[in-house]
C-alpha cells in the first residue's frame, strides 16, 4: 500500500513529549499515515450519513413534483442535479449510504465468521480433510465471484437478507484461506509448544491461545474485504438483482443507464459514491493491515 | 510430479461432480418461479401448465438413484433430470434449452465473442501492469511510483459497471460517437468495426485487473531486489540494466504469471457485467438471461463449464509455479 509508516500507535522513532499537547500528537499521527486518516475520514463521514442521511437530505429520495426539472443540472436545491423523474439526485445519494453500509458490514460479519471457522478447522484437523477442503477453497476462489452471486440471489430470492447472505458467502473463500494459513503459522510458535508442555490439550490450545491471535487478523482482514462487499451489493443492483424497491447506488447507476436521453450528472453521483466508499474502506484497511500486520502486506 | 498431477486431476473430477449437485439442486430450490409458468405465462390454464411441465421433465424425478424407506432401500429412475443432463453433457451435445434450440449451438456462437474480450483485456493487463509495476519498484517513493500506486488504488475502487456506462453514454452524449452495438462484428470481416466494439469494454476490465497486476509486480519485484542474489549480481560490476532485467524481472514474474492464470477465470464475472452493458452477445449475458428465465439446461451447464475452466486453470497455475520455480516441490 501507498502508506510506508506501519504505525499509528506506537511511534519508536522519536518519543513524543507529553507537553507538546494532543493536537500536535494528533497532526503527527496524520502526516505519518494521511492515505489511512483519509480512509477513516471518508468511513466516519459515511457512518454519519447513513445513521443521519434521511434526516438532512433535503427532498424526499421517491418525491415527483410538477414543479421539479426532468434531469435537471447541479443547482443550490437540488445539489447533484434531478433524475429522469424529476427525483433529487443527492437526496438519493445519502439515502443509499445506509443500504450501503448495513449490507457491507452484516455480510462481510457473516462472511468473516464462517470462513475464520473454516479456516481455523481446516488448519487444526490437517491431513487429507484439510487437502479436500483447500482444493475446494481454491476452486470457490478462482470461480468468478459475481456469478457466485448471481446463482446465490437467483435461488435466495430477492430481498435484503439474502443478499447479505450471498455476500457473504461468496467472501468466505478467501477469508478461510487466510485464517488457515494463520493457524498454521501460529501454531509453530513457541509458546504453543509451552502450553503444550503445560499438558493443555489440543482443543484447549485452539480456543484459548491461537483462536486470539487469529481473532486480530480476522478484523483486518473485515476492513478490507468490507469495499468488496460494498461493490458485490451494487454490482447485484445494477444487474437488477438488488434489493427490490429501496433506494442503491447500483440500482441508480442502472436507471441512468437504461434512460433516454443519458443524463450524466444521474449516474455519476451515485457511481462516485461507490468509488468514495469502497476507495475509503479499503486505504483504511490497508492501513490496519499494516499495523497489526505487516507480514501481510500484498497478501491481502 | 506426475503422481501429483493424477492426484489433482482425481481431486478434480471429485470437485466437479460436487459443484454439478450443488448447482443442480440449487436452481430448483430457487422458490417461486416455476419454468413451465414462465413459458406460459401468469395466466396459463391448468391442464395446458401440467402438460407443459410433462413435456419439459419437470415431473421426472432429480436423481437416478433415490433412496426408499423399503428394502431394498434404493430405487432407480430410468429417466431423470440429472440422468438427462449428465447424458447430454457426456454426448457433447450439451441437451436443448426450454424453448428446444441447442445450447451447444448457441455456445458456439457466442464463445468467440467472450473469448475475444478476455484475450485483449488480458493482453492490456499485462502490456499496463507489468511495466507500471516494474517502473514503480525501480523508482521507490518517486513521483512516477506514487502516480502508479495512486492510480492502482482508485482503479481498485472503481466499480466497473459505473466505468462501462460512463465509457459508453458519454461520448455517445457528448459528441454523438457510439462503437457499433446491434450485433457482434467479426475481427475477420471489419476488424476495425471489430476493435471499437471489443477495446472499450476490455478498457473498462482491464483497469481493475491491471491494477492488481501492477501492485503485485511491484511488491513482487521490492522482495525480489532485497534478496542476496541481486547484491551479488550488483558487485560483480553488471550494468543496471542486467541486474533488474534478467535477474530482478524473471524471478519476480513468476508470481504475477500465477496471479495472473487465475484472474483470468474471474474475469468472466466482469465479462457478464460488460457484456450487457456493451451489447456484446457473449458466454455472460447468456449466463445471467438463462438465470434470471430458469433456463436450467443452460445455466447449469454454462457454470459446469466455467468449473471445469476454473480448475484446470488452478491445476496448470500450480503446475506451472513448480516448473519456473524449481525450489517448488509438491509431494
Amino acid at each position: 500500500m501507498a502508506v510506508d509508516a506501519t504505525s499509528i500507535f506506537v511511534t519508536d522513532q522519536e518519543p513524543i513529549a507529553r507537553s507538546r499537547g494532543r493536537a500536535r500528537y494528533a497532526a503527527r499521527l496524520i502526516r505519518q499515515n494521511p492515505l489511512g486518516f483519509f480512509g477513516l475520514a471518508v468511513v466516519l463521514l459515511l457512518g454519519f450519513v447513513a445513521i443521519f442521511g434521511p434526516a438532512i437530505a433535503p427532498h424526499d429520495p421517491a418525491e415527483i413534483t410538477t414543479t421539479t426539472a426532468v434531469q435537471g443540472n447541479p443547482s443550490l436545491d437540488h445539489l447533484f442535479g434531478t433524475d429522469h423523474l424529476g427525483r433529487d439526485v443527492f437526496s438519493r445519494v445519502l439515502h443509499g449510504a445506509r443500504i450501503s453500509l448495513t449490507v457491507g458490514f452484516l455480510s462481510v460479519i457473516f462472511g468473516t465468521f464462517v470462513g475464520t471457522a473454516i479456516g481455523i478447522f481446516s488448519g487444526y484437523v490437517g491431513g487429507s480433510i484439510d487437502n479436500f477442503i483447500q482444493r475446494v477453497v481454491d476452486t470457490a476462489i478462482a470461480f468468478p465471484a459475481l456469478l457466485l452471486l448471481l446463482i446465490l440471489s437467483a435461488v435466495l430470492g430477492p430481498s435484503m437478507r439474502t443478499i447479505i447472505i450471498a455476500v457473504g458467502i461468496a467472501i468466505i473463500p478467501g477469508v478461510a484461506r487466510v485464517t488457515r494459513s494463520a493457524v498454521l503459522a501460529e501454531s509453530t510458535n513457541q509458546y504453543v509448544e509451552a502450553a503444550r508442555a503445560l499438558g493443555a490439550s489440543t482443543l484447549r490450545i485452539l480456543v484459548f491461545h491461537i483462536t486470539p491471535n487469529v481473532l486480530a487478523l480476522s478484523i483486518v482482514i473485515m476492513t478490507t474485504l468490507l469495499g468488496t462487499a460494498i461493490l458485490a451489493e451494487a454490482s447485484l443492483a445494477f444487474l437488477g438483482l438488488g434489493i427490490p424497491s429501496s433506494v442503491t447506488w447500483g440500482q441508480d447507476v442502472n436507471d441512468a443507464r437504461n434512460t433516454f436521453p443519458f443524463h450524466l450528472w444521474q449516474a455519476f453521483f451515485p457511481g462516485a459514491a461507490i468509488t468514495l466508499t469502497v476507495l475509503g474502506f479499503n486505504l483504511l484497511g490497508d492501513s490496519l493491515r499494516d499495523i497489526f500486520d505487516p507480514r501481510l502486506r500484498g497478501r491481502l | 510430479m506426475r503422481r501429483y498431477i493424477i492426484r489433482r486431476l482425481l481431486q478434480s473430477v471429485l470437485i466437479l461432480f460436487v459443484l454439478s449437485l450443488i448447482v443442480f439442486i440449487l436452481l430448483r430450490i430457487a422458490p417461486g418461479a416455476n419454468p413451465a409458468l414462465i413459458i406460459c405465462g401468469i395466466n396459463c390454464p391448468k391442464d395446458r401448465l401440467e402438460a407443459l411441465e410433462e413435456q419439459l421433465g419437470l415431473n421426472d424425478p432429480y436423481f437416478p438413484v433415490s433412496v426408499t424407506s423399503d428394502p431394498p432401500f434404493v430405487e432407480f429412475a430410468t429417466d431423470s433430470q440429472y440422468g438427462s443432463w449428465a447424458t447430454s453433457l457426456f454426448s457433447g451435445s450439451l441437451g436443448k434449452d426450454w424453448n428446444g434450440n441447442s445450447v451447444g449451438a448457441e455456445l458456439q456462437r457466442r464463445l468467440p465473442v467472450t473469448l475475444e474480450l478476455l484475450v485483449i483485456t488480458t493482453i492490456m493487463t499485462v502490456t499496463i501492469g507489468v511495466p507500471f509495476g516494474i517502473i514503480s519498484a525501480v523508482g521507490r517513493n518517486s513521483p512516477a511510483d506514487y502516480t502508479a500506486r495512486f492510480s492502482s488504488v482508485l482503479a481498485l475502487a472503481i466499480p466497473n459497471f459505473w466505468l462501462g456506462t460512463l465509457v459508453l453514454l458519454v461520448p455517445q452524449d457528448q459528441w454523438g460517437y457510439a462503437p457499433p452495438i446491434t450485433h457482434a462484428v467479426s475481427f475477420f470481416d471489419s476488424p476495425w468495426d471489430n476493435l471499437r466494439q471489443f477495446v472499450p469494454p476490455a478498457a473498462v476490465l482491464a483497469a481493475v485487473s491491471a491494477a492488481s497486476i501492477m501492485r503485485l509486480t511491484r511488491s513482487s519485484m521490492l522482495e525480489v531486489m532485497r534478496q542476496d542474489y541481486i547484491r551479488t549480481a550488483r558487485s560483480k560490476g553488471l550494468r543496471e540494466q542486467v541486474v533488474i532485467g534478467r535477474h530482478a524481472l524473471k524471478n519476480s514474474l513468476i508470481p504475477v504469471t500465477t496471479v495472473l492464470g487465475l484472474q483470468v477465470a474471474g474475469l468472466f464475472g466482469g465479462a457478464i457485467i460488460v457484456e450487457s452493458i456493451f451489447n456484446l452477445p457473449g458466454v455472460g449475458v447468456y449466463e445471467l438471461g438463462s438465470l434470471i428465465r430458469k433456463q436450467y439446461q443452460v445455466a447449469q451447464t454454462l457454470t459446469l463449464y466455467i468449473g471445469v475452466i476454473v480448475v484446470l486453470l488452478n491445476l496448470t497455475v500450480d503446475v506451472a509455479y513448480a516448473w519456473l520455480d524449481p525450489r517448488i516441490r509438491y509431494s
